[in-house]
């Protein structure tokens, strides 16, 4: 998470006067004291390292191929060789749960890293500056808020065909951000009306100084609690897209098209709902805490 | 006030038509709902021609969308395919689904508020791991799972519950559906109320109470919970729309004959007059939601005030 | 002020509670069910898509319901699938083209109307006439004077009311002037879009959409769209098949799995479609209750033969190299637990040897083979562009499982992963870019018969412009064989050139034949007598309650 941050544009672009970068970077560097000392980031952190060991190198943890099937072996328990057992197809369910981390990490950083930027983005301004600009995008929200995600996943991807993650990772950015962009409206505007920030501006600092100096530090904490919850649904949604038939599509492997595969198979092949399940949960746990850790650092009333 | 709420209802006229064609234009490039009614067999050139001329398929999209609006003013939501007119679907289709929501809602505001607040009274403590693990748990099952594991081991394997929905709905028949529903967004809430909860016991005005000697009951149940639920209060608002709208999975695993499950239907059919005429009504309940939380913001927030 | 501003909350979620719990306990003793008669079976149903016209259906869920309360001029029988006379008093013709029928005296509608010959001529020239637009128009394209109430033109204008074919003779006979010789076709006649139709029909449509009226076993109670539908007994039913119970109470459900569970749990007898992974544990959990035979429906697989590069001479070898690729066997045991049979012709078993299946015509190019397919489609020169997908929509069945496996066994016999499943969202989807001709690899196709004859699964699938010639098969061979078996009299001749009309196509190899779908069924232990038709659907007025 700490890495979205700062792809945030505001970052760069709207620090306006000289003195101001060394004291954000202070800021900034308090945070990452804190994370290094914080036990539940270390833990989250190296889960998430293992994670993604897993998602871009899977060679190094097993020899077998998630292509390689073998229907004579359909639904069979685990066997020598074969910790996880085989699913529908006789396909190696260990395999294919550690093939299968790539799709749906990716799916989930990358939509939480769009949604976070793109609602935050848009959140912000709204709760900023309020009046026209808040009427504006508040409507804009409003009007991708009020079509259903699965409904627009149900038509979108029918549409076009999601054979690599990015079509799916588009779609959910594109229906996803608004309820990042309320929550972080709804934040800005309490920040926006306390005191320091009353007196910023009476010290006259601009606009851009007082987003980035005190709204961004103050207000981000129920975004990057309501993001990282939203990372771990993210994964989920695309399981759901893969149950209604319009998810990842074959050859990518992911846990939502196991998971979905597995659900119809809960009484005959409970083992094939359990591992690609388990990493999913285990991912969203991961993140979670991370979430945690960088909200607690982030904070400066905590320090 | 009260200007604040005209200016706010006449917005509401750009954002429906904006979703309205939003969703319109979504359908109709799933493309020509005709061949589908032929079943696997090629469709007949002249029925199709006549059937599309007959739904005003043979017209561009803008004037098919014109046509619709004018029809909709004039309370025409169209007929679905099977000759049913579509407000006769929404007149059964809405209540079942607002009770389902309503359900979804009261587990979501009590059950997610009480863990929230638990977790954030003592951070770090037993409870609050523990409500973490919960809130983790309902998230990483896709509802799918969840409901069809529910429903097996509950109605099936145990009897305790009725494996479908009947076409009367009882309130009792719909915990386990509403409580499949409100999965994702209970986290959300104990999340949230926990994040708010643990900022505000830091905060001058609760020290002080505390130091005046109020009694902890009257600390956390009035001052505390009055200023945690803020944020709270705006998602379950904006919860509202998309839990009625979002139980598409739901409604579907438990055979419940409610929004959702037209909305799935209408999709699968490539039903503009279904779909769109259900987005619409859905569209105008979101924004009305939408307009009551903020009005609640000024009611539990006295810095808050609308011109 | 703020006391007694919670205090309102307070009330206000008392009152929900309130609400809550009465709702609840009032739900309590209504319970489910329902219905009229004590003798009740309640069965799965789908929402069917039309408004039950005869002439407008053509799925299984609304010919379920057509099924029983409409009765033709002739029946299949529920066991041999033979075509009997039911309302028709007889059927006669000289020449196979001209025929006479005659219709049995004093049968009724359910409203009290008689059924005459009349109700047949009007129902079939409402079910032709294209402005009409019924979707099963073209069951009646085989009578004189239908290209004049529905031009084949898509902006023609009709220039007849009325086929000229049908007239009418007095009350109980009409005669039929086919446009060709055909002749079996008086055993089409027990196809639901034949059905006559009552006077109310024609005179208030609204009414009879919202309760239709039929001269069958059974009438309709109530139908309340999307939610379900109930029968009873129809006392004015004169006919042979009177229903063994009270009545029938279809419920709606829009997932198979959940209706599998309702019947484990009790809350309905019959569920007709048990779903593919529950297969495996049907039999325990149902002890019994549970039925799986063959039903007219065939599984394929269509090469896209509009698309030039799938089409060139030698193709066919790689068509029959794929087909050989496919390991029939173990999908059909692993994926399908034993509901399908591996095809080894283009019928079905459900039509019976003496209608015209054959097993095995289909010889060695439905054998898994993989040396000999891998071998064949190098022969003929690859598969196009190294590599290919099947598509199938997504929304129905699990097509997305037993596809996979179909790749998978490709895959394996070319050693490289040249095959991929393309799933599409909606079935109108993938519909639409079947008939126009945008899906670039092969696709899936399955026909179910609309009656129990070889020249059901010959002529729409295979012959150039046939209704449902998916692929886009031309072979004037195949043209000229399935002509010279419509003219012939004799059942026995007209079936063995239906079958050289099969081998010619086999020998193409247009489609992938993949398997004989069985239909399944499940049922509660308070019902007995429980069978599927030939069409795998139940035959409800056999069924008993105890």
């Amino acid at each position: 998470m700490p890495d979205v941050l700062q792809k945030n544009p505001e970052n760069t672009a709207a620090a306006p006067a000289a003195a101001a970068p060394e004291k954000a970077r202070s800021l900034w560097g308090d945070a990452v004291a804190t994370l290094l000392r914080s036990p539940v980031f270390l833990i989250s952190g190296l889960l998430i390292l293992l994670l993604l060991t897993v998602a871009f190198w899977p060679g190094l943890f097993t020899s077998m191929s998630p292509y390689d099937c073998d229907l004579a072996h359909s639904r069979q328990g685990s066997a020598p060789g074969h910790p996880f057992g085989f699913d529908v197809q006789g396909c190696d369910v260990y395999a294919r749960t550690l093939y299968g981390a790539k799709a749906s990490v990716e799916v989930g950083v990358f939509v939480t890293a769009g949604v976070f930027l793109l609602g935050g983005l848009l959140g912000m301004l709204a709760g900023f500056f309020g009046g026209w600009w808040d009427s504006l995008l508040s409507r804009i929200t409003d009007i991708f808020f009020g079509i259903p995600i699965v409904l627009g996943g149900l038509v979108i991807l029918s549409v076009i065909k999601a054979n690599t993650v990015w079509p799916v990772i588009g779609f959910m950015i594109a229906f996803g951000w608004p309820p990042i962009a309320r929550v972080a409206r709804g934040s800005v505007i309490t920040v926006k009306q306390q005191d320091f920030v009353q007196a910023a501006k009476a010290l006259g600092a601009g606009n851009g100084r007082i987003m980035l100096r005190h709204i961004v530090p103050n207000a981000v904490a129920p975004v990057i609690v309501v993001s990282t919850i939203a990372l771990g649904t993210y994964i989920s949604l695309e399981a759901t897209l893969s149950f209604l038939g319009v998810g990842l599509q074959p050859p990518t492997v992911s846990w939502g098209q196991d998971i979905s595969t597995a659900a119809a198979q809960y009484r005959n092949a409970p083992h094939m709902l359990l591992w690609p399940a388990g990493a999913l949960s285990l991912t969203v746990l991961s993140f979670i805490m991370l979430g945690e850790a960088v909200r607690g650092a982030l904070d400066p009333k905590q320090r | 006030m009260g200007r604040y709420v005209i200016r706010r209802l006449l917005q509401m006229v750009p954002v429906f038509l904006g979703t309205t064609f939003l969703i319109f234009a979504m359908v109709h490039v799933l493309g020509d709902p005709v061949a589908a009614m032929f079943g696997d067999r090629t469709p007949d050139p002249a029925t199709a021609a006549a059937i599309r001329h007959d739904l005003g398929l043979d017209l561009p999209l803008w004037q098919q969308y014109l046509n619709y609006l004018g029809d909709i003013v004039q309370g025409d939501f169209g007929k679905a395919f099977n000759g049913q007119p579509v407000t006769e679907l929404m007149g059964t289709a809405f209540p079942v689904t607002l009770k389902l929501t309503l359900v979804a809602i009261v587990f979501e505001a009590v059950i997610g508020v009480a863990l929230g607040m638990i977790s954030g009274l003592r951070p770090g403590g037993f409870a609050d791991n523990g409500a973490l693990a919960f809130t983790l748990l309902i998230i990483s099952v896709p509802t799918f799972v969840t409901g069809y594991l529910l429903q097996y081991l509950l109605g099936v394997k145990w009897g305790v519950i009725n494996v479908s929905v009947s076409s009367e709905t009882g309130i009792g028949e719909l915990l386990i559906p509403g409580l499949v529903v409100a999965g994702v967004s209970l986290a959300y809430v104990t999340r949230l109320t926990r994040t708010s909860v643990a900022e505000n016991m830091r905060t001058d005005y609760l020290r002080t109470a505390v130091a005046k000697g109020l009694p902890r009951r009257r600390v956390v149940g009035v001052h505390l919970m009055r200023n945690s639920l803020i944020p709270v209060v705006t998602f379950v608002g904006a919860d509202i729309g998309s839990l009625m709208a979002g139980a598409i999975i739901t409604e579907r695993i438990f055979n419940i004959h409610g929004v959702g499950f037209q909305l799935y239907n209408g999709v699968l059919r490539q039903n503009v007059q279904t779909v769109v005429g259900f987005v619409t009504v859905l569209v105008l309940v979101f924004l009305l939601a939408n307009l009551l939380v903020d009005l609640l913001y000024a009611v539990l927030d006295p810095r808050i005030r609308y011109a | 002020m703020r006391g007694a501003k919670s205090a309102k909350w307070v009330a206000a979620a008392i009152v929900v509670a309130t609400a809550a719990t009465a709702c609840g306990s009032s739900d309590d003793s209504s319970g489910s069910g329902g219905g009229g008669g004590g003798n009740v079976v309640r069965a799965s149903w789908a929402d069917p898509q039309n408004p039950l016209e005869p002439a407008n259906t053509n799925e299984v869920q609304g010919g379920k319901v057509l099924d029983m309360i409409f009765e033709g001029l002739k029946v299949y029988n529920p066991k041999t699938g033979a075509a009997e006379d039911a309302m028709a008093e007889s059927i006669d013709s000289k020449d196979q083209q001209n025929f006479t029928i005659k219709v049995k005296d004093g049968y009724k509608f359910s409203d009290g109307t008689a059924v005459t010959a009349k109700s047949y001529v009007d129902a079939w020239n409402y079910g032709a006439l294209v402005t009409n637009k019924q979707n099963s128009s073209y069951f009646f394209s085989d009578i004189k004077g239908y290209d004049e109430v529905h031009p084949a033109d898509e902006t023609s204008k009709p220039s007849a009311k009325t086929m000229s074919g049908l007239k009418l003779v007095d009350d109980s006979t009409f005669t039929v002037a086919l446009k060709t010789k055909a002749s079996t076709w008086p055993e089409r006649l027990g196809y639901k879009a034949f059905a006559p139709l009552p006077e109310m029909f024609f005179t208030d449509h609204a009414a009879y959409l919202a309760k239709p009226v039929g001269n069958g076993p059974y009438k309709v109670d109530s139908y309340t769209k999307g939610t379900g539908l109930k029968l009873s007994v129809n006392e004015n039913y004169g006919g042979e098949s009177k229903p063994a119970n009270d009545g029938v109470e279809l419920k709606v459900y829009t997932d198979n799995n959940t209706a599998y569970n309702d019947l484990q749990a009790g809350n309905i007898d019959l569920v007709d479609d048990i779903p593919a992974a529950q297969l495996g544990n049907a039999e325990s959990d149902l002890q019994g209750r549970f039925i799986n035979q063959p039903a007219g429906i065939i599984q394929t697989v269509s090469f896209p033969l509009y698309k030039g590069e799938w089409n060139k001479p030698g193709m066919e070898k790689v068509r029959q190299g794929l087909s050989m690729a496919i390991d029939r066997e173990a999908i059909t045991k692993q994926i399908f637990q034993g509901s399908r049979t591996p095809a080894s012709d283009l019928t079905s078993p459900a039509i019976g040897v003496d209608g015209g299946f054959k097993e095995g015509l289909a010889g060695d190019t439905v054998k898994y083979d993989p040396a000999k397919a891998k071998a064949l489609i190098t022969e003929g020169g690859g598969i196009p562009g190294g590599k290919f997908t099947i598509s199938s929509n997504a929304d129905t069945g699990s097509h997305k499982d037993w596809i996979d496996a179909v790749c998978n066994s490709i895959n394996k016999t070319m050693g490289d992963n040249v095959c991929t499943a393309n799933m599409v969202g909606t079935f109108g989807d993938f519909r639409n870019q079947v008939v126009n001709e945008k899906i670039d690899g092969l696709f899936r196709t399955g026909w179910q018969m609309d009656y129990p004859l070889i020249e059901n699964f010959i002529t729409p699938l295979y012959t150039t412009n046939g209704s449902s010639n998916d692929a886009k098969y031309s072979n004037p061979k195949v043209d000229q064989l399935v002509a010279q078996a419509n003219a012939e009299p004799d059942t026995k001749k007209a079936i063995s050139l239906f079958q050289d009309a099969e081998r010619q196509v086999i020998a193409d190899m247009p489609i992938i034949p993949l398997w004989y779908q069985n239909g399944t069924a499940g049922y509660s232990d308070r019902v007995e007598n429980v069978q599927l038709n030939p069409f795998s659907v139940p035959v409800f007025t056999d069924i008993t309650v105890k």
